[in-house]
Parts: C-alpha cells; structure tokens; sequence
C-alpha cells in the first residue's frame, strides 16, 4: 500500500515537473485565467453605458425638449444628429451611426397640454436585438420619470398600483456578479480535461508510455498519477480566480471557502475523468487537444454561463444533466452569492460524483484494455 | 535574350507549381486520415450550429414564478390570473409568502409576485403596491422578468381603467419598433455570430498546431531539406485548410437560411468575399503563432486567448462595445473578429450598405495582408 502511494507520488511529481518546467507553459496557466477573469469582469455585461441616437423633433416646442433633455442628461444617451426629414432615418440607422432614432410627432406638446395621451416613436437598430431591446428599455424608464413628473405638475395624481422590486443575491443586478464566479468552473474544467488529456498523449507520441507500462505502476496508479497534477493545476488556477474576484472586483464571498474547494475537487475529479476517458481514445497531442476542444463547446454552450438554461428546448434540457459545468456553475453561484453549505449542496454534489465514477472506471476499463 | 529565359521561367514555375502541390497534397491527406481535424472542420461546426440555432437563446419565456395571493379580493384574483395565462410567465398562485421563498431558494422559480393582504383596500385609495423579488444571480434574466411583470400588470392596469377607473399609463406613450428584426428574435444575431466563432475555430485553431506539429516531432528539418522554399511552405500550408474552412462557411450559410430561416438580405457574393478575407486573416495568424511558438501546447493557449476569445467576448457579437471601458475599446479595433461581425450582420439583417462594408472589409484587407507578409517573415528555413 505505502509503495503504491509512493509510486503515485513520484509519477505525481513528474507530472508536475512536466507541466512546470517550461516556463511558457507555467505562463499560459497562470495567465490566460487573470486575463480572462478581467475581460469577462469588464466586458461581459449587457448593461449599455454609451448609446448613440438621433431625434426627429418635428414638435420643436418646450416640452419635447425636456423630455429630450431627460434623454441626454441620464449619462447613457448621447445625441449624434438632429434629423429633419423621416427619409434620414434609414442612413443613421443602416450605416450604425445611431442605435436608436426617437421620433415626435407635430401635435406631441399640443396634446399633452390638452390632457390626451401622446407617442414618441423610436426606431432601433435590431442587429443585435439584445442591445436593442435594452437601450429601448432604458429610454422607457426615463419617459416614465418624465411622466411622473407630468402628472405632479398637472395635478393628474399618481398612478394607483406601482410594482416594487428586490433581487435576491445580487442587489444591483451586476453582470459581473453572475459571470465571475462561474469562471471558476468554465476555466478549471478546460484546463483539466486539456492537461489529463495530454499527458496521456505526450507519452503515446513520444513513446515514454511503453517504458511507463514496464515499470512497477499498475493502470489505476498510472491513472492516479494522471489524473492529480490537472486537479492541482485546478484548485491552482479556481485559487487564482477567486483572488481577482475579492481583490479586484470586491464581490462579496457569502459561503464558505472549504465548501467551495470541497465542491471544486469533486467537480475536478468528474473533469479529469473526462480528459483521461478522452486520452485513451486519442493517439497523438493534436487529437487530445481538439476532441477536448469539441468536447468543451457544447459543455460550456449548454452550462447556463451565457445563455440560461430554462431557455433551452426540453431535449437540449435533458443534455445539461449530463453536464458537470453546469452543476459547477451552479455550485459556484451558489456558495459565491447565496452562502450555501455543503448539504445544501447534495443536488449538484451527487450527479457530479456519478459523472466522476462513471469516467474513471471507464478510463480504467480503457486503460486495462487498450494498454496493457 | 528574352526567348531563351522563357522556358526557364516556366520550368521554375512548374516547379513551384508540383512543390506547392505535394505538400497540398500531403497536408490534405493528414487532414483526411487524422479524425481530430475533420472533427474540427466538419463536426464542430455542425454541432455549433445545432446548438447555437436551437440551444441557445436569450428570449425569455414561460418563467418560473409564484404569484403569492395573501388578499382574496376579486381585484387581486384577477391580477394574479393574467399572470398565469401570460404566456411569458408559467405561474403557479400560492398564498403564503413562506412556500414561495422555499421555491426560489429551491430555484424552482425564479420570481415571487407578493400581492398583500391590504391590496384591494389600498388600490381604492389609489396607492396599491406590488412586490416583486427576483432571484438576481442571472442579472440580464432577473432584469428580463421584472419588465415583464411590469408589462403584466400594465396590461391588467390599462383594463382597469377601461372599466371607468383612473388612466394609468402615459400622458407620454413609447411606441418601438426593431428594424431589421421585427419580431425580436436572438436567433438572428446569433446565427451569424456563429460563423464568425466556426471561420476563427477552423482558421486559426487548427493552423496554429500544424507548423507547431512539425517541430514538436522534428519532420520540419526533413521538410528544410527539401527544395521547398519558405514562401511555397506557407502557400502549402494554408490552401488545405482554407478549403477546410470554406466547407464550414457554406454549411453555416446553408443552415442558416434553410434550418433557422435567418434572412439574407445582402448578396451572397459580398457575404462570401468578406468571408474569404477574414479566413485568410485567421489562416495567417495561426500560421505565424504556431511558427513563432513551435510548441502545440502553448500555440493552441494562446491561439484561443487571441483569436476564439475575442471572437466571442470582445466582437460585438454578444456584447454592445460602445459600452465597453475606453481602453478595451482600443483593443477591439485591432481585432479581425469586430470587423467581421459587423459585416456579417450587416450583410444579413441589413443589405449591402457599402458605407458599412467597404470601411470594414479594407480594414480586414490590410490586416491580411500585414500578416501574411508576418507569417512568410516567420517561416524560414532555419533551425532555432
């Protein structure tokens, strides 16, 4: 038994060694998680904080111009053209040199002195209808405040229902909130996969994986010795993106830190079972890498990072269930944001640890029957 | 003279002609032969395209809500009634406010809609209130569900006043419409957002570990020793996989007009032209990552970080950049991908505006033509 793990533990440490020694290497794993961590903090967020739009006054009168000026002074609505005839729409709006075009109407301030209702028209650009809807969300919210600022002025009284609303978790509803702790999962699972996948592969292309059969190693503590410096390198890489989240976002950590790595090794394990099931189908580095890349895709595609899963059709669905990212996006969120405890945990923890099994046994079926 | 040159200068160009071609041609078969690089260039792009026109999709519908119903009046029943036959909302109406929480920590809503017991009493004097708490992890979601529940109780609100009540909404009324997409489908951005992550995937992944290939397993010193110059290398090296590529563009075109019903309203010349720009670019840069960094590990890492992670994150494809911090927004202008982008979706949705694509197709020519004049740098035939 004591040899047994003193063989784990020098494969373990030439793994590492392996992995460590080229300092290009050692960069391209501490680095890409910290550059992705910023980029996603700073960029992956559909809240709009510059939107370009034009206006067709045809009213030209005071309180089209204040309604405009609540446009303008919100901080978020810049005005690039004052437009005079409706045909200019089309080339501010084709040539994207405005998101939106906000159109009034002649008889705008005559009717709202008159009490009747009146329409602004906007036009938005729908090539990413995202943004569009956004921005043209925004401009609602401003056309409300305008509105109630009407109604006290001309003593129409308050509207008698309005809605008031919490979020949970996540107060000011921050992109970033949502997105950071979930590259926790989405970084650790692509490099696990990838470093057990080539580890197998460097050897079979190199031929150092006969020599390794002729030493004293049995499969399982080949596969152990394989599948523990990736699980390192993981907790490594999740270490290093929680750091950027609490240093440099500042987003509050509610749970507990050994729940989180107690969730993050199991989900490591199900990873690397992955890349070693992966390794024993492929023969050379470049297959390990692209059947791992194939493989990552519809797992991150599918996990509820960017789009949420209950938007999916139900076979697609069903698919999820299978897939470990999504119970460590989960996870993450969870213990991150909602301070979940460990029992909290089971419904992610248990299929995670079917996946986990079900792999490993696999490879090691695979390793017993392709290799030795 | 000029005559006895002649068929030299021919003989030279056959021979170019056959070199080029053999390692065409032995590229080709490694392409072939190695399942990896047809799951790249064949596979992936169809699952991308399976997933990305039926997978993912940001229109938000039958949410997950509990209506807690704690007033039992008729106002307040047929309130919470027009939630359930929303078909933005799949609701089910509870009346203590304790279950409803016990279901979103559960997550399985993801809003509660409170109507207190005081609503109906209150409503008359004017003053009623409608609690909402959403669950917030999914910002973009969360803020998606409160316009929703705002709309329903518009909705409800406005036949209130039909009924002789008080008018609710206005004076000032939005009216919007979405050019180019009318009926607000995601379908539409993200389909063409596709061939953009497939053109880089194919382009620069897969070259950025062929150069590296050769020198991890040492064939590259055989090649040197073949009359083979550095530039037919290059040449040799980029025609199989700009098929490769090409393949995968006109299986996403297809599927994108026949499958997901994506409109084409440009022409489908300037859409392939552009195209072919911005594969060579991808090409080229794969090319000179993978002979400047001579390891497949290390190119693959980096190739992702520059060229398929920008793709999707810094592009405009997802995400608005005009939004972007000021500095990031320089760095996009030195992405292919951003360009790219927006022609695709212009050439699309839109039609051929050649204000939009001329700008951006000569900015991918320049690119193109500033890093294949890089890679053919790089390529030499010199060891270390």
């Amino acid at each position: 038994m004591s040899d047994a793990l003193l063989r784990i533990i020098a494969l373990t440490r030439k793994e590492l060694l392996a992995v460590l020694k080229d300092p290009r290497t050692r960069l391209s794993i501490i680095l890409p998680p910290i550059l992705q961590c910023l980029i996603y903090g700073y960029v992956a967020t559909y809240d709009l904080n510059d939107v370009a739009y034009a206006v067709l006054d045809k009213d030209r009168s005071a309180v089209s111009r204040e309604l405009l000026a609540g446009l303008d002074g919100s901080g978020v609505f810049r005005r690039v053209a004052e437009l005079n005839r409706p045909s200019d729409i089309h080339r501010m709006i084709d040539e994207q040199r405005a998101l939106l075009v906000i159109q009034i109407e002649q008889d705008f301030a005559r009717r709202l002195i008159s009490g009747a209702p009146a329409d602004i028209q906007i036009i938005a650009d729908g090539r990413n209808s995202n943004t569009a809807g956004i921005a043209i969300g925004y401009v609602n919210t401003i056309v409300e405040s305008f509105n109630a600022r009407w109604r006290a002025d001309h003593q129409q009284g308050d509207p008698p229902i309005r809605l008031t609303t919490r979020a949970w978790y996540n107060p000011n509803l921050e992109t970033r909130w949502h997105m950071i702790p979930a590259l926790i999962g989405m970084l650790t699972l692509l490099e696990t996969i990838l470093l057990t996948g080539l580890s197998v592969a460097r050897e079979l292309e190199q031929g150092t994986f006969d020599q390794l059969l002729v030493t004293p190693f049995r499969p399982a503590e080949i596969m152990v010795g394989k599948a523990v410096p990736p699980i390192l390198v993981g907790v490594l890489q999740a270490t290093l993106v929680v750091l950027v989240a609490q240093l440099w976002f500042q987003i509050p950590f509610a749970g507990s830190f050994v729940t989180l790595y107690v969730a993050l090794t199991v989900f490591l394990l199900a990873a690397s079972g992955i890349g070693l099931l992966l390794s024993s189908v492929a023969a050379t580095m470049q297959q390990a890498m692209l059947y791992s890349f194939l493989l990552i895709m519809p797992f991150a595609l599918l996990s509820g990072f960017t789009t949420p899963i209950s938007s999916m059709p139900e076979l697609l669905q069903y698919f999820t269930l299978i897939n470990p990212l999504r119970y460590a996006i989960e996870m993450a969120h969870r213990v991150y944001l909602e301070g979940a405890g460990l029992h909290l945990l089971w419904p992610q923890l248990w299929p995670l640890t079917i996946i986990a099994a079900v792999t490993l046994s696999g490879a090691s079926w695979m390793f017993r029957h392709r290799l030795v | 003279m000029s005559v006895a040159m002649r068929p030299e200068r021919n003989l030279a160009a056959t021979g170019r002609r056959r070199r080029v071609w053999s390692l065409v041609k032995k590229e080709v078969r490694q392409v072939i032969r190695d399942p990896s690089s047809i799951a790249i260039g064949i596979v992936l792009p169809v699952v991308l395209i399976l997933l990305f026109g039926y997978g993912m999709s940001l229109d938000v519908t039958n949410v997950p809500v509990a209506v807690v119903l704690e007033d039992p009046s008729p106002a307040s029943t047929e309130l919470a009634a027009s939630f359930q036959l929303s078909r933005y909302f799949d609701a089910r109406t509870t009346t203590s406010i304790r279950h409803a929480e016990e279901l979103m920590l559960a997550r399985k809503v993801d809003g509660i809609i409170r109507i207190r017991p005081d609503f109906s009493r209150r409503l008359s004097r004017g003053d009623a209130e409608v609690q909402v708490l959403v669950h917030g992890i999914d910002a973009n979601r969360a803020r998606i569900i409160e316009g929703y529940v705002q709309g329903a109780v518009g909705v409800w609100a406005m036949r209130l006043s039909a009924q002789g009540e008080q008018v609710l909404t206005g004076p000032v009324r939005v009216q919007n419409r979405m050019w180019f997409n009318e009926a607000n489908e995601s379908r539409y951005f993200l389909v063409p957002g596709l061939i953009v992550l497939v053109m880089t995937l194919i382009g620069a992944l897969l070259t950025s570990l062929v150069v590296a290939r050769e020198w991890e397993r040492g064939t590259i010193e055989a090649l040197f020793v073949t009359p083979i110059r550095p530039g037919e290398i290059l040449l040799g090296k980029t025609i199989p996989y700009f098929a490769l590529g090409m393949i995968g563009f006109v299986l996403c075109v297809l599927s994108a007009k026949f499958l997901f019903h994506v409109p084409l309203r440009g022409s489908l010349l300037v859409l392939t032209g552009v195209s072919m720009l911005y594969l060579l670019v991808a090409l080229a840069l794969g090319l000179l990552i993978s002979s400047a960094l001579k390891s497949q590990f290390v190119a693959s890492q980096i190739t992702l970080l520059v060229t398929f992670l920008p793709a999707v994150m810094l592009s405009g494809f997802l995400f608005d950049l005009r939004s972007l911090p000021a500095a990031v927004q320089l760095v996009t202008f030195l992405l292919p991908a951003r360009y790219y982008v927006t022609l695709l979706q212009t050439i699309f949705l839109v039609g051929d505006v050649w204000a939009v694509i001329v700008p951006n197709a000569a900015v991918l020519a320049a690119m193109m033509t500033v890093l294949l004049w890089l890679a053919r740098r790089a390529t030499r035939k010199q060891l270390a």
